[in-house]
This record gives C-alpha cells, structure tokens and sequence, in this order.
C-alpha cells in the first residue's frame, strides 16, 4: 500500500518522497477505480460494454443501468467520501495539533449525524415551501451544520489562550458525542415508521444507496471542502508551533482556524450525511502517511485525500462481494482490515508515534 | 525604531504592566530584564503583538495592532522561552517553516546555512522531538534566523525578539547565541531580548530595561541601570555590582549578602 522505508532519516528532505508517494497513490486509486466498475453481483463487464460503445452498438439496458446507475455513483460516492474523511482527520489532526483528533472521535461526526436524523425526523415540520426547495439538500445541509456546530464547541471549550489541552479536547468530545447522541435517540423515539425505514437505511453506514441524486446533494460540500483544504496547508504547518509562533511566522490564525473548522464540518456533515459515517479512515489513513512521508501538510493532505478514496473504494468492493449477493456494511471492512493493519504499524513504529 | 508608549496589560483585575514606555534602536541590543513575575515576558509579548495592551506599539512606523501577520513577518522574528511542537518534525522542516513568513523564501540553502549558524550543522534529518531541550531551543533560535536572515531588508532594520534565548543552554552556547544577536544588531538590525542572566546583560547589551512589579525601575545603558541600589530593589537582595577594568560590571551571587527575610 504505502512504502514505508525502514531508514527515515537518512536524507532529510522528504518532499520527493512525498512526491513519489502522491504519484503511486494516484495510479492506486485509478486501479481500484476501475476493479470497483469491474466486480459486482451482476456480471456486467465494463470492458464489455467499453467495446461495445467503440464499435458504436447499442449498449444493453441491463449492463446500462448496472453501470451507469448502479456501480459508477457508487464509486464517485465512495472516492469522495473517503477523501473527505481522510481529509478532515488531517486537517482536524492538525487543528488541535494533536494526532487524536478525529472527526468520529471527538463528536463532530456525532453532531453531523444529530443534524441529519434531525433533518430527516422533524423535515416534515418545514413549511412546504422551504422543505421543496431544500429537496435532497435538507440531509446534507443539516449534518454540516451539526458538525459546524459541534466543531466549533469542541474548539472554543478546549482552546486556552491559544493552547488546545488534549484532555479537554477529548472529554469534552465524548461529552458533546454523548449529548448528539442521547438527542439523536430522541428524535428516533419521535419518528415515525416511513421515517424510521430512512433512518435505518441513513445509519447502516454504507454506499449501497448512492445515486446520482443523492450525490448531487452531497457532492458540491465534500468538492467545495477538499478543494479549500490544500489552501489550509501551510498554516497548519505553521500552526503545528502554537496559535503564537503560527502568528509570528505571517500566518493569520483565526482566519485559518475559521476555515479550518468549516473544511472539517464541510466534509465530514456531507460524507455522514450520504453514508452515515464510516469510522477508523480519517485517524489510520494520516497517520500511515506521517510514517511514511513525514507530518508537512502541503503533502498530506494531497495524499490522504488519495489514500482515503482509494481504501474506501476497495472496503466498499469487499463489502459487497464477500457475502454475495448480500452486502456487509462497510464500516465493518474497514475495521476488520485497517484494525489489525493499523496495531501492526503501530508496534513498528511506536519510537516516531511517540515524538 | 521600535516605540512603545504607555503598555497597561491587565489580566482580569489584576494589572501585571503599568503605565510601561519602551524604544528600542536598530543596531543596538536592548535587554529586558527584572524577577520572576515582574513582567518581562508580558512586555515582549505586548511588543510583538501576542496580546493587545493599552497604548500602542511602533515598529519601524508600522501600528503592531493594526498590522498584518505576514508584513510584520517580515520585519520581525521572535523566539518563545519554549516551542514544544504537534507532529514529528524533522530540524530542517522546523527551521523551514520560518521561511514561510520572510522575503528570504528563494534563497536557496539556507535552512543547512540557518542550522550551522546555531551550531547544528548536519542535524537536518534529525526528529525535532528527539533532541535535547538545548538544541531545541538552537533549533528554534535557527528558524527565527532563517525568517530574518537579513539584518537590513531594502534599507530597513529587521528585528528579532528573544525570549529568554539562553535559558536551557550551558555556557559555551549561551555566549554563542549572545554573539549572534550581538553581529544581528551589529549588522543593522534590531533585538530585544529578555534575559535571566544579569552578567551577559552587561556584556552583550547596549540598553537595559530594569522592570519589577510591572513598572520600569530604571532604563539606559547597562553602566546606568546595572547598579546596586537599583538591583537590590527589583531583585529584593542586597546585590554588589563590581566591575573588570575593561568590560563594565559584573556582579557574583557570593558577594551578595544575608538575603532579608520578607
């Protein structure tokens, strides 16, 4: 997966390094890309239908829909949603300047989740009007802003004169967690039984259901995020010093933190909303490339956006070929995969962990 | 020239500055010193804008509140007493990140040449975090450099602030560090430093500040500041200052006296 030489230091500057890394991990996701059009319970062939399309014959309706409908939404869902869980990890990560923090960790996916079942439980409460205009975007409109929300909470309760405690940080996220949760069960307890089938479907933590439609919705924040996100990757270098020593280097930290923030909640309310939240991707995936590329965001988050989409494209292959025709959800993939792979990283490399 | 007039710092009710005017030239060292609790490192953060005081700060004519981020970048590094880092960075990436702010960024060679000017030539690969609270803070010292590489930038001063720069280093490298602030300000540029250490105060600076209970006690050249009564008073300990025939005072704990009970 990702090359992990054994002589770190050797040769101090790691950005050709890094270089090769986000050129490997391109060619990675463009391979699994395709693997993923190419496996599925039906056995439509996209070569097939790619030979087709060149001879210039009709395309059958079956391979048709199966492709176009079914396994390339699935995809561009998948790539974006890994992305910008991988991404939101980094960035969050170096927000706190803490490699704990994690979106699903600390209650920001918690929130994100807590707007969207609010979204979908108390929709129907909406004057018609507003709740026709906002159509599918209401879902992902209200995780962002449950994730915003408690995004914002978590820094302001566990930043201190410029210092971000890590304990506060973390207590305070299982509280807010706790809370988005318990207020969660209550809208749940209030739902009725159509609302219920949608949130059962919403909380499975899958890709199974992307559609076009859905990805519409979902898609302009998770686009809009990762592209504001390489923006941010200088001052969150900088910021790795301390909110002071960031200022004194040029940097303007509250701007930074403000977009920061918006970024996380951005990406991380878009991929719960479609996909419920898919935990272990936005705290394995940075750390794996910190070991192997070193912590400078201006390539981190490059190749996290990379590294995400790329395992969370093939988890979601696993996910649906293993038990076929049935599906496992996918959260269940990539913990049983990345658990074990992560512990193993983490016994080899415990000495730079530490740092 | 760096202005400072009237700072009043307060942290809630309690003022921990009054009333405090400061300048600084460029070309000189200007030495912030005083006890424990007296204020020093407030009045250096009030000087590089960390916190908004009352009054108001001039360097080189620029408004520090008013200023932005990357232009006083530009003029000005400042070294904190500590820089514990997030992240294993390596000595060069940290040194690089000052790069980040200055106009030195298309220099090229320069984090090697930052490095060795503090004495760490050849720890570029190695993990910031591995190294001992000494080379840290050297390492630190090379990234404030690598932002002001230049003492002059288009004819005007550049300036760095120190916190405490000598506080974690032995000897050797305490005079070390001391000269290279000492060739900074002799080069054209601007320091102001807050020192612990009275008697490389009276070696390497060219003006002193004497601070106790947040007022200035005494401002001018080392000569004019350093003295016994003055000392005495800030420090609360009778305090004999003597002085090398060549070199202007010096003083030795020994020959303070009883320390009065409070």
């Amino acid at each position: 997966m990702v090359a992990i030489s054994p002589d770190e230091t050797a040769q101090w500057d790691r950005a050709p390094r890094a270089r090769r890394t986000t050129l490997m991990l391109a060619a990675l996701l463009g391979l699994v890309s395709v693997f993923s059009l190419t496996v599925g319970a039906a056995g439509t062939s996209p070569w097939a239908v790619l030979a087709d399309w060149l001879a210039g014959r009709e395309i059958g309706l079956a391979d048709r829909v199966v492709l176009f409908e079914i396994r390339l939404p699935r995809l561009a869902m998948g790539a974006l949603v890994g992305a910008s869980l991988a991404v939101s990890g980094a960035v969050m990560q170096g927000l706190f300047r803490n490699p704990l923090a994690d979106p699903g960790l600390v209650g920001v996916s918690a929130g994100a989740g807590l707007g969207a079942i609010a979204a979908i439980v108390l929709g129907g409460l909406l004057p018609a009007g507003l709740a026709a205009a906002l159509g599918y975007y209401a879902v992902p409109v209200a995780a962002f802003a449950g994730g915003w929300a408690s995004t914002l909470v978590l820094y302001a309760i566990s930043t201190r004169r410029g210092r971000t405690s890590v304990a506060t940080m973390l207590l305070a996220g299982i509280a807010l967690g706790a809370l988005a949760g318990a207020l969660s069960g209550i809208l749940v307890y209030m739902a009725d039984d159509a609302q219920l089938r949608d949130l059962t479907f919403w909380g499975l933590g899958s890709l199974a259901g992307a559609t076009w439609a859905k990805l519409a919705a979902a898609a302009p924040l998770m686009i809009l995020a990762l592209a504001c996100a390489p923006m941010l990757a200088r001052g969150l270098n900088g910021l790795a010093l301390g909110e002071a020593a960031a200022n004194h280097i040029g940097i303007p930290v509250q701007r930074l933190k403000a977009v920061a923030i918006l970024t996380v909640a951005g990406a991380t309310g878009a991929a719960v909303a479609v996909s419920g939240g898919i935990g272990f991707v936005g705290i394995v995936v940075p750390h794996l490339l910190r070991l192997a590329i070193g912590p400078d965001h201006r390539f981190l988050l490059v190749n996290a956006a990379l590294l995400g989409a790329a395992l969370l494209i093939l988890a979601d292959v696993i996910a649906r070929v293993i038990i076929a025709p049935a599906e496992l959800p996918i959260g269940i993939v990539t913990a049983t995969l990345g658990g074990p792979f992560f512990l193993w990283i983490l016994l080899r490399k415990r000495g730079v962990l530490d740092l | 020239m760096l202005d400072a007039k009237d700072i009043t710092v307060r942290l809630g009710h309690r003022a921990i500055l009054t009333g405090i005017d400061f300048r600084a030239r460029p070309g000189a060292v200007t030495a912030i010193v005083g006890p424990n609790g007296s204020g020093k490192t407030t009045l250096l953060r009030a000087l590089t804008g960390d916190l908004s005081p009352d009054g108001r700060v001039r360097l080189n004519g620029h408004d520090i509140a008013s200023t932005r981020p990357w232009v006083l970048a530009s003029l000005r590094g400042v070294l904190p007493q500590a820089t514990p880092l997030a992240f294993p960075f390596t000595a060069a990436e940290v040194v690089r990140l000052g790069l980040m702010g200055g106009v030195e960024a298309a220099e090229d060679g320069l984090v090697p040449k930052a490095l060795a000017r503090v004495g760490l030539a050849g720890f570029e690969g190695r993990y910031y975090q591995e190294l001992s609270g000494g080379e840290q803070q050297r390492v630190q010292l090379a990234r404030v450099l690598a932002q002001v590489w230049h003492p002059m930038a288009h004819g005007r001063p550049r300036w760095l602030f120190l916190d405490e720069p000598v506080s974690s280093l032995d000897i050797g490298h305490q005079l070390q560090v001391m000269q290279i602030a000492r060739d900074f300000a002799d080069a054209g540029g601007g320091v102001v430093a807050v020192m612990h250490d009275l008697n490389l105060t009276a070696m390497f600076a060219d003006a002193v500040t004497l601070l106790a209970e947040g007022r200035v006690l005494g401002q001018g050249a080392p000569a004019d500041v350093l003295r016994d009564d003055l000392l005495s008073r800030a420090y609360r300990c009778p305090i004999r200052v003597n002085t090398t025939p060549a070199n202007g005072p010096y003083l030795l704990p020994h020959a303070a006296g009883q320390i009065a009970a409070e």
